[in-house]
This record gives structure tokens, C-alpha cells and sequence, in this order.
């Protein structure tokens, strides 16, 4: 089936039998997944309110009302926080899933990849539980008299962020640990030979080496953050809205299409341009095969 | 290493560790006690032991639906989105062609295009094609989404399968087609296998694209969940995030064991 294959000198793109395999999948991502996205991006620029012979009138439209550019900023913030936090709870974990032995270790990615992989409304609900006002903080708080009525946990950027880092964490544990795990251990063991105290050793030696991982893990991080759109909705208050909640509401509620088609574009554009940034540290299937390692 | 776990660094690792693996968990593990709770609030630590919650489920009509809906949109996605991820994987794996790098950006997009744009894209095509709001519409939805984890677990068996025994099997006289029934798809079975069940619970627990490609009289469990969860307080959306969550965790740990299994000899 392959008679002949590979022997044939690099004399350009050929096409082999086996590439005949790709073409039904392939069809059906374009005909279900990729024609909808450039009818999306079509609608930004054909769907309009009131007739108008200005193509870009929909970006005037969304670029002009400050509310708008709140959202923008506001989701921004989000992601920016959320990949903080993230990074801050990640590093560490994923250290220390490389410093124990294999068996502590498997256990440490089970219990990243068990939430990875369960429903994302579930856990935010869960979220919702914790932080209401009569919910289990609250509740907690109260009985104990340290404070006399609920305080605003529910409706807060503090309740988004929350939710959003704990399901976003796994994103960043396991490409920084994926990285970790491909440094020799002999160049910090070298590193304490020399002298290097401990700390230094880390830092001059093991800290820069984790970078691509960090690099990775946080990219990642806030380009999804970009998207979220259950959690906010949930845990947020208006004033948290986030562009996918901007965009299912215009689509939904205003049934403006061109606003939110326009909205849709604007954040395609941006999650393309961190991808792009980040592909040039990172190759996407490698972050995904790293849920495959357990 | 043993002796060293002493050390406050270490300690202070240790201790982050163990506050992360609460912070991944625990808010999740919160909902199933709570469900099993006698009162008709959620309180925590819960009151009482009842399966009450669970009856409500299962007798109302909206949830018990809901289940059914989402448990045969489950299984066809997982049917449909094997079959293509396996031509997918193998087409470009084992495949030459021009663009691949393209083919391969655009199998693998589903997983990080923000999923609200996806989900208003489908809408607004599947509303002219007239399959919105219907079974297939939301199994090729569903299909499209899960594509990229099935393609993700073939492709990691195919690279790593001896290519020898292909060319043994050739060799002794095998066609192309015997030879990949009888020596390639065993050997990347686990992959496959393991590929479906992802595929499975990508589309169990969808809610974004659901909740627009569902209608009233068609609607799955997490989308049942979404429309209650911001106005029921009582504690069966509990039950049901419980029953959602096991069926996720026993699917995710078969995949798991699967993966595992090294193909027969």
C-alpha cells in the first residue's frame, strides 16, 4: 500500500494513497464547522440594523459605545487575572509532581485531569453553591459570628476568577510539567556540585529551562479565558461581562446579529493573535498529548 | 530526597500542593453529598440522608428526557466522531499531501476556537438547513467538537505501532486492506477505543453549542441544567450535576484503562 513510498527524492509536495483517508473528516470540518465560522464573520459585515452603504458600519457601530469597550477591557482583566492565579497554583504543582516519585506523581495528574475532564457547568454550579449568599462560605461565616450578614462573594470578579482558574488550571499544570519533565536532572545536580546553593541552583538553572512551559501554560490560559462564557454568566455580575456573554445576548436577547457577529470577529481576531504568538514557542498537539501521559 | 521533604521549602511545596489538589477537587465533591441531603435546601454539611432528589429526577419528565436526549446524542457523536477521527488521524499521520500543516491547524481549531462563536455559526447555518433544534443537528455539532480528541489519541498509537509487522504481513502476501483489519487496527485499538469514550463525554458534557441548537422540545441534560440552575433552588439540579459528574468520571477512567492496555501481544 505504500510500495514505493519514502524512496521517491524530495522533489516537492506529492500526494500518497493514505492522504485519500483525510478527505471525508476533512469535508465534514468545512461543511459543519468552518462554513459556520465565515458565515459569522460574513454576517458582520452584511447584517445591519437599517440599511446603510457602509460595510464597516457594524465596527463603527461597536467601536463607538464605551459600554462596548468595557466588555473588551473587562475580559481582558479576567483573562489576565485568571493566568495569574493560575501561574501562581501551576509552577508549583507541577514541580512538585516532577520532584515525587512516579506513583505520587500519577496521583498529583489524576487529580488535575478528573476536573479537566468533568462538566464545566457542573463545577461552576458547584462555584455557585460555595459562594452564595447562602451558600456554604456564608453560611459557615455566619454560624461562626465572625460576620453578622453574607458577604459579596456570588455576583463578583472574585467569584469569576475563582471558577475560571480552577477550570483553567489544568491547562496550565500540565504543558509547564510536560517541559519539566524533559530537564535533565544532571544540570542541577551540576549546579549544586559547583556550589550553587539550592535556591540558586533553581533559579540560574531549572527556572529558565521551565520557561517554554510557563510560556505555554499562561498563553493558553488566556486565550481560553478569552471564551469563557458559563462561568461569568453564572458567578459574574453585569458588571463582568464578558465578550461571549455580549455576543449570546446580542444574538439571543437583541437579536442584533450584526453587533454580535461583529463581536465574534473581534474576539477570533485576538484569539488568533495570541495563538500565533504562542505557536512560536508552543506546537498545539503537544499541549493536548500531554493529557495523554498519564 | 527522603530526608529533605523536612525542609521548610519543601514543607512549604508540600503544603501548596496539597491546597491546590483541595482547590481542584473539593468545590466539585461539594455537590454529592449535598444531594443526597432530606431538606428542600442546600445546606452544607447536608441534613439527613434521603435519595429524594434522585426520585424527583428520575420521575420528572423535563430531566428524565433531558437524560435520554443526552445520552443518545452521546452515543452517536461518539460513533460518528470515532469513524472520522480515525480516517483523520490516519490520512495524516501515515499521508503526504500539500498543506498539511493547514489540515492539521484546522482538525485540531475546534479545541481553541472560543466555543460561543462556533456555537452562534451553527445556529445561524443549521436554522437554513433546518436541522436546529433536531437530534442530527446537534450529533454533527457534537461531532465536530469531539473530532479533534479522537484524531489527538489515534495519531499518539499510530506513531508508536511497529511499522515492521505491517511490512511482515505484506510481505507473507497481504493486501492493504487485510493488512490494516488484521495487524494496524489492532494495534491501534486502545488509541481508537480510548478516542470514543473522549468523544463521549466531550459531547455528554457540552452546554454552550447545545443551548442554542436545542429547542424546548428537544433539550439535553446540561442544557436542562442551564435553563434551571439560575432559578431552582432545590436540590435536584444537585442530583442531576451528581448523575452528570458520575457518568463523566466512570467514562474518563475506562478511557484511561483502555489507553493503558497494551494491544494483544
Amino acid at each position: 500500500m505504500t510500495r514505493g513510498k519514502g524512496r521517491r527524492p524530495r522533489d516537492g509536495p506529492f500526494v500518497n494513497r493514505w492522504a485519500l483517508l483525510a478527505i471525508p473528516p476533512i469535508g465534514f470540518l468545512v461543511a459543519f464547522f468552518l462554513v459556520p465560522l465565515i458565515v459569522v464573520s460574513l454576517r458582520s459585515v452584511t447584517d445591519f440594523p437599517k440599511p446603510t452603504g457602509d460595510v464597516l458600519a457594524n465596527y463603527g457601530r461597536f467601536f463607538a459605545s464605551a459600554a462596548n469597550l468595557r466588555v473588551l477591557g473587562n475580559t481582558f482583566w479576567v483573562a489576565a487575572l485568571s493566568t495569574v492565579v493560575c501561574l501562581a497554583l501551576g509552577y508549583p504543582y507541577a514541580y512538585l509532581m516532577n520532584l515525587v516519585r512516579p506513583r505520587v506523581a500519577g496521583l498529583l495528574l489524576i487529580a488535575v485531569l478528573l476536573p479537566f475532564w468533568s462538566s464545566l457547568l457542573v463545577r461552576t454550579y458547584a462555584w455557585q453553591v460555595i459562594l452564595r449568599d447562602t451558600g456554604i462560605i456564608n453560611t459557615f461565616l455566619l454560624d461562626a459570628r465572625v460576620i453578622d450578614e453574607p458577604i459579596p462573594l456570588i455576583r463578583t470578579t472574585l467569584g469569576v476568577m475563582l471558577g475560571m482558574s480552577q477550570i483553567l488550571l489544568p491547562f496550565m499544570v500540565l504543558p509547564i510539567y510536560a517541559v519539566m519533565r524533559r530537564i535533565d536532572p544532571e544540570y542541577t545536580r551540576a549546579a549544586a556540585n559547583l556550589g550553587a546553593p539550592p535556591f540558586a541552583a533553581f533559579r540560574r538553572v531549572f527556572l529558565p529551562l521551565s520557561l517554554p512551559g510557563v510560556l505555554a501554560g499562561s498563553l493558553l490560559v488566556f486565550v481560553l479565558a478569552l471564551g469563557f462564557y458559563i462561568t461569568p454568566a453564572l458567578l459574574g455580575s453585569p458588571k463582568d461581562t464578558m465578550i461571549s456573554q455580549f455576543i449570546a445576548s446580542a444574538v439571543q436577547q437583541r437579536l442584533d446579529w450584526g453587533i454580535g457577529a461583529t463581536m465574534a470577529v473581534i474576539l477570533m481576531g485576538l484569539t488568533l493573535a495570541v495563538l500565533f504568538i504562542a505557536s512560536r514557542f508552543i506546537r498545539l498537539r503537544d499541549v493536548y498529548g500531554s493529557i495523554e501521559e498519564s | 530526597m527522603t530526608d529533605s521533604w523536612r525542609q521548610p521549602r519543601r514543607l512549604l511545596l508540600l503544603g501548596l500542593g496539597a491546597l491546590t489538589v483541595f482547590f481542584l477537587l473539593a468545590p466539585t465533591l461539594v455537590v454529592v453529598p449535598m444531594s443526597f441531603t432530606s431538606s428542600n435546601s442546600l445546606t452544607f454539611p447536608p441534613e439527613g440522608f434521603s435519595i429524594r432528589w434522585y426520585e424527583k429526577m428520575v420521575t420528572d419528565r423535563q430531566w428524565s428526557t433531558g437524560f435520554g436526549n443526552s445520552a443518545q446524542v452521546a452515543f452517536l457523536t461518539a460513533a460518528l466522531a470515532t469513524v472520522l477521527g480515525t480516517l483523520a488521524a490516519l490520512g495524516t499521520v501515515r499521508g503526504q499531501f500539500p498543506g498539511k500543516g493547514a489540515i492539521n491547524a484546522l482538525i485540531l481549531s475546534p479545541l481553541i476556537v472560543p466555543v460561543i462563536i462556533i456555537a452562534i455559526g451553527m445556529f445561524s447555518i443549521f436554522v437554513r438547513w433546518k436541522i436546529a433544534g433536531s437530534l442530527v443537528g446537534l450529533v454533527l455539532a457534537h461531532t465536530a467538537l469531539a473530532i479533534p480528541f479522537v484524531v489527538v489519541n489515534v495519531a499518539t498509537s499510530l506513531r508508536t505501532i511497529d511499522r515492521n509487522l505491517e511490512l511482515a504481513a505484506q510481505s507473507l502476501g497481504a493486501g492493504p486492506i487485510r493488512t490494516f483489519r488484521r495487524i494496524t487496527l489492532p494495534l491501534i485499538l486502545p488509541g481508537v477505543l480510548a478516542g470514543g469514550l473522549f468523544a463521549f463525554i466531550t459531547s455528554w458534557d457540552e452546554v454552550v453549542v447545545s443551548i442554542f441548537l436545542t429547542s424546548a422540545r428537544f433539550r439535553t441534560l446540561p442544557v436542562e441544567m442551564w435553563e434551571q440552575v439560575r432559578q431552582v433552588v432545590d436540590p435536584t439540579v444537585a442530583a442531576v450535576a451528581t448523575t452528570l459528574l458520575v457518568v463523566t468520571t466512570s467514562v474518563l477512567l475506562l478511557a484511561l484503562v483502555v489507553r493503558r492496555q497494551a494491544p494483544a501481544r
